[in-house]
């Protein structure tokens, strides 16, 4: 950012920019006031909670509101033109070819009726920028510059028959292929693997430079903007809480707020060795039809410890889990539990061997009946596997309403009642309710906010100690791993690739694998993506 | 990276493939058809075994003798098992023989009888050339009325639209018909108000005389299909593909035509394909009103008359007619779905 502002530079500029949107009946302030200033080339990167606004202010700067929502004061100028005054029509010239939007889910938003190279000039050949076969050829360009395999036929392919990595990337060219002024990057590596975030970071930031465009990249996760911006901007309920260059918000956050998300990945639990092995997978083969997706997997889990199992989408994870629970009885191999094998399938088992396991989902919303209570969400496993009725199911309901940190006012609630950090306590509650000595959570904070993240994690680490429960913890997310974890598995493609106590496997040497696997997740330092992408043979 | 090497197959050959594939899709598809009317022809010859009274009883008058009833029965081969019966008449169906008709027949031994065939084709062939003038009008129209009221939704239009079609639809079509009638054929003379048509009409007169039966009908079906065509549209409108094609510029007329529409066929074809079986099957009313010799109203009469080879035929064509326009549904919800017709 140059100190003496020069108003020449200036590309976008929103004044006091006030939004409503309509839900519940009425209509709730989403952005209350909120400045912001881009220069040509420059690249600002919008962070906060979901639900701080930053979606809505980040379409604003395009002149445009979802249903739903509207514009109620302030102003948004784009090079000297005022989008809040111009009309529809007038808009529509600017959009997809002046200013472009890349979306958070790249296999949503493109339109699974057409082949991608035809949605990728669509804008401009719409707008007549060049005629229409010079825009596919240079389609192909920017399909080589974003390092997408096969650049010559992959526009050929429908939406549905390329990775979701890949989608993204496509559709970082089709917001290039206009060469705007301004693109709006909406969440544009939340829904990827780690291995695949880099890649379509690396290859963003390349084009964006090149072309000298203008950004604002939006998401929640700190170490990525630090990668891509020049200044970043931190959002709270619609309101700014604080902006600054890059570098000095790293190092020197001034609001207590911006602190509080720094500190977040701080979260690290001394490791512990565990000798009393509580469940055994043995040489575990898997399968859904013709289609095998467990090879020969072995994990030992020690009772009162963490395991985590980390590794991309498709590497095995879920299906582990499956099998543990007897959802997906294995095609080979056996799961025992202390000591004594237990029945492949899930209908074979006692109930008393149902009660000693139990699993929290990463979607809590879709893992509650929406139309029970808190209550009777809570108190199903006390009556079914426990047998509590009456006044000592209610006195158990409150007791673990306490554990998880709510009190009984929440009993009459219905789950979309609950913010995501409270649904995801209440299933905490109904999987203690069992009184399990392992519970199996499948990426139970992946779908949340990063504060809310270290809540529910400290939550589970304190009652481990009270309960000596033991967690096989499976998630994508390293700095999780680290927060909670004991040992690690590192699963691959079906297979586990390594396993053993936390401090061996987050130390050097790696196998190939882990070391891409470590490597690729984002660390809070602006140069972390150059020096990785410079260390990585090309 | 490796995903990306199995995304991308060289695509010479997928053409054919894809062809073979969806050939292979569609036969199957044909030959579960064939199944399901192997099926249904079972339910119906059981179902009109189990109608009550006799065919013999019926002709012969409650004076008959029992001897001469039984004769008569043994004449027709109704005093085989029925399983037997069955067969018989399915075997000789797969040969394109629909059988002989049981009216016309005397206990006196004349036989007056005419083929099934003779009896059905004409009035089954009368029914789809109604059928067809009522979906030419009536498809493209709700097709049109659903896009537009879609692209102007909750406009003084779209509210019109609705009001109007869900008003024909709310109405008995028998009413619809009279109403039709009392405007076009009797306050102002421009259609007839009987629709008696023979194999010997030419096709001019033929279109003159159904234009108020085939109006009826349309104003019957529209309503259905075109809420359906608005529904499915409006449905996909929340689509983050479409928040993407209007932050490309698409305008309204583009989303929805270029970047609804082609996602929106199944669920529409599902529907006409629902509509224009009616056409064939359920228009026994519309005929009665007109006095049209349609294939519905054979069938009632054979009902009637407990003539039950012509009652099996009708009822054999009007599931061959469910079941061959589901299939057409189905294969165009197929080749109008990219995940189908070009698997990863």
């Amino acid at each position: 950012m140059t100190i003496e502002p020069n108003r020449k530079d200036i590309l976008l500029e929103m004044r006091d920019v006030r939004i409503d949107g309509f839900s519940d009946e009425r209509w709730h302030k989403i952005i209350k006031g909120v400045d912001l200033t881009l220069r040509r080339g420059e690249i600002v990167g919008l962070i906060g909670e979901s639900g701080a606004g930053k979606s809505t202010l980040g379409k604003a700067a395009m002149g445009y509101t979802q249903p739903g929502c509207k514009l109620v004061g302030g102003s948004i100028l784009f090079d000297g033109i005022d989008l809040v005054k111009a009309s529809d029509a007038d808009k529509r010239k600017l959009w997809g070819t002046r200013i472009a939007y890349v979306a958070q889910s790249a296999a949503a938003s493109f339109n699974p009726a057409h082949r991608l190279i035809d949605q990728t000039v669509e804008a401009a050949t719409r707008r007549k920028i060049r005629p229409d076969a010079e825009s596919r050829a240079d389609a192909v360009e920017l399909f080589r510059a974003l390092q997408l395999p096969n650049p010559e036929t992959i526009g050929g392919r429908y939406p549905h028959q390329v990775s979701g990595g890949q989608l993204q990337r496509v559709m970082t060219a089709m917001a290039m292929s206009p060469r705007p002024d301004l693109i709006i990057f909406d969440e544009p590596t939340t829904a990827l693997d780690v291995t695949t975030q880099v890649e379509v970071l690396s290859a963003m930031r390349n084009i964006v430079e090149e072309f000298h465009t203008a950004a604002i990249y939006i998401t929640h996760d700190l170490a990525v903007v630090a990668q891509m911006a020049d200044f970043i901007k931190v959002l709270r309920f619609g309101e700014e809480v604080e902006e600054a260059p890059t570098r000095q918000m790293l190092t020197h956050p001034e609001k207590p707020y911006t602190k509080s998300l720094w500190s977040v990945r701080a979260l690290e639990k001394p490791e512990v060795k565990g000798e009393d092995i509580v469940l055994s997978i043995d040489h575990v083969d898997a399968a859904y039809g013709p289609l095998k997706v467990l090879h020969d997997v072995t994990i030992s889990i020690p009772r009162g410890r963490t395991v985590a199992v980390v590794g991309e989408s498709g590497s095995g994870k879920s299906t582990t889990a499956r099998v543990i629970t007897g959802l997906l009885p294995p095609t080979a191999g056996a799961v025992s539990f202390n000591g004594k094998p237990l029945p492949a399938a899930l209908k074979d088992r006692s109930k008393d061997q149902l009660q000693r396991i139990q699993m929290i989902y990463q979607r809590a919303d879709t893992a509650m009946n929406p139309r029970q209570t808190v209550y009777e969400i809570i108190a199903r496993p006390l009556e079914f596997y426990l047998g509590l009725k009456g006044k000592a199911q209610e006195a158990r309901v409150i007791d673990l309403l306490k554990m998880i940190e709510l009190d009984e006012s929440f009993m009459d609630r219905l789950p979309s009642e609950l913010s995501g950090g409270q649904k995801q306590r209440i299933c905490i509650a109904r999987a203690l309710a069992a009184n399990p000595d392992v519970i199996i959570c499948d990426e139970v904070t992946s779908a949340l906010d990063q504060i809310v993240q270290e809540g529910i994690l400290k939550l589970l680490l304190r009652l481990q100690k009270e309960f000596n429960i033991t967690y096989l913890f499976i998630t994508h997310d390293i700095a999780t791993v680290k927060a909670i974890s004991d040992e690690i598995v590192v699963m691959y493609r079906g297979k586990v690739v390594e396993q053993g106590l936390k401090s061996e496997i987050l130390a050097p040497p790696f196998p190939d694998y882990t070391q891409l696997l470590l490597s690729s997740v984002p660390e809070m330092d602006p140069d972390w993506l150059t020096n990785l992408l410079a260390a990585r043979p090309a | 990276m490796q995903s990306e090497k199995m995304a991308t197959r060289s695509s010479d050959h997928e053409g054919n493939a894809r062809l073979n594939a969806v050939l292979a899709t569609i036969l199957k598809r044909l030959g579960l058809g064939f199944a399901t009317l192997v099926v249904v022809s079972a339910i119906i010859f059981s179902s009109i075994s189990m109608l009550p009274g006799d065919f013999g009883q019926a002709v012969l008058g409650q004076s008959a003798t029992e001897e001469t009833v039984a004769a008569f029965r043994k004449e027709l081969g109704l005093d085989k098992p029925a399983v037997v019966r069955y067969f018989e008449w399915a075997g000789s169906v797969l040969q394109g023989d629909l059988g002989t008709s049981f009216s016309g027949r005397n206990a006196s031994g004349q036989d007056r009888s005419r083929q099934v065939s003779d009896l059905v084709m004409p009035r089954l062939w009368n029914t789809l050339f109604l059928a067809g003038v009522t979906a030419l009008i009536a498809v493209p129209l709700a097709l049109f009325l659903g896009l537009t009221t879609a692209l102007y939704r909750n406009s003084a239009y779209d509210r019109t639209v609705n009001a109007a079609t869900l008003t024909t639809i709310s109405t008995p079509e028998f009413f619809v018909a009279y109403i039709l009638i009392l405007f076009f054929a009797s306050l102002w003379p421009v259609f007839p108000s009987l629709a008696n048509v023979n194999a010997t009409t030419e096709l001019g007169e033929r279109l003159y005389r159904v234009a108020l039966p085939a109006l009826t009908l349309t104003l019957v079906i529209v309503a259905h299909m075109m809420r359906m065509t608005r529904a499915a549209i409006i449905n996909l409108l929340a689509s983050p593909y479409i928040e993407m094609a209007r932050l490309k510029g698409a305008s309204r007329s583009e989303i929805i035509l270029k970047h609804a529409l082609p996602n929106a066929w199944a669920p529409i074809a599902t529907v006409i394909a629902f509509n224009l079986a009616y056409l064939v099957v359920g228009v026994v009313v519309v005929e009665v009103v007109f006095v049209y010799p349609g294939i519905g109203q054979l069938m009632v009469d054979a009902v009637t008359s407990r003539d039950i080879p012509v009652v099996q035929a009708c009822a054999l064509i009007f599931a061959a007619t469910y079941i061959l326009l589901n299939l057409t549904a189905d294969i165009i919800g197929i080749v109008t779905n990219p995940r189908l017709l070009h698997p990863r």
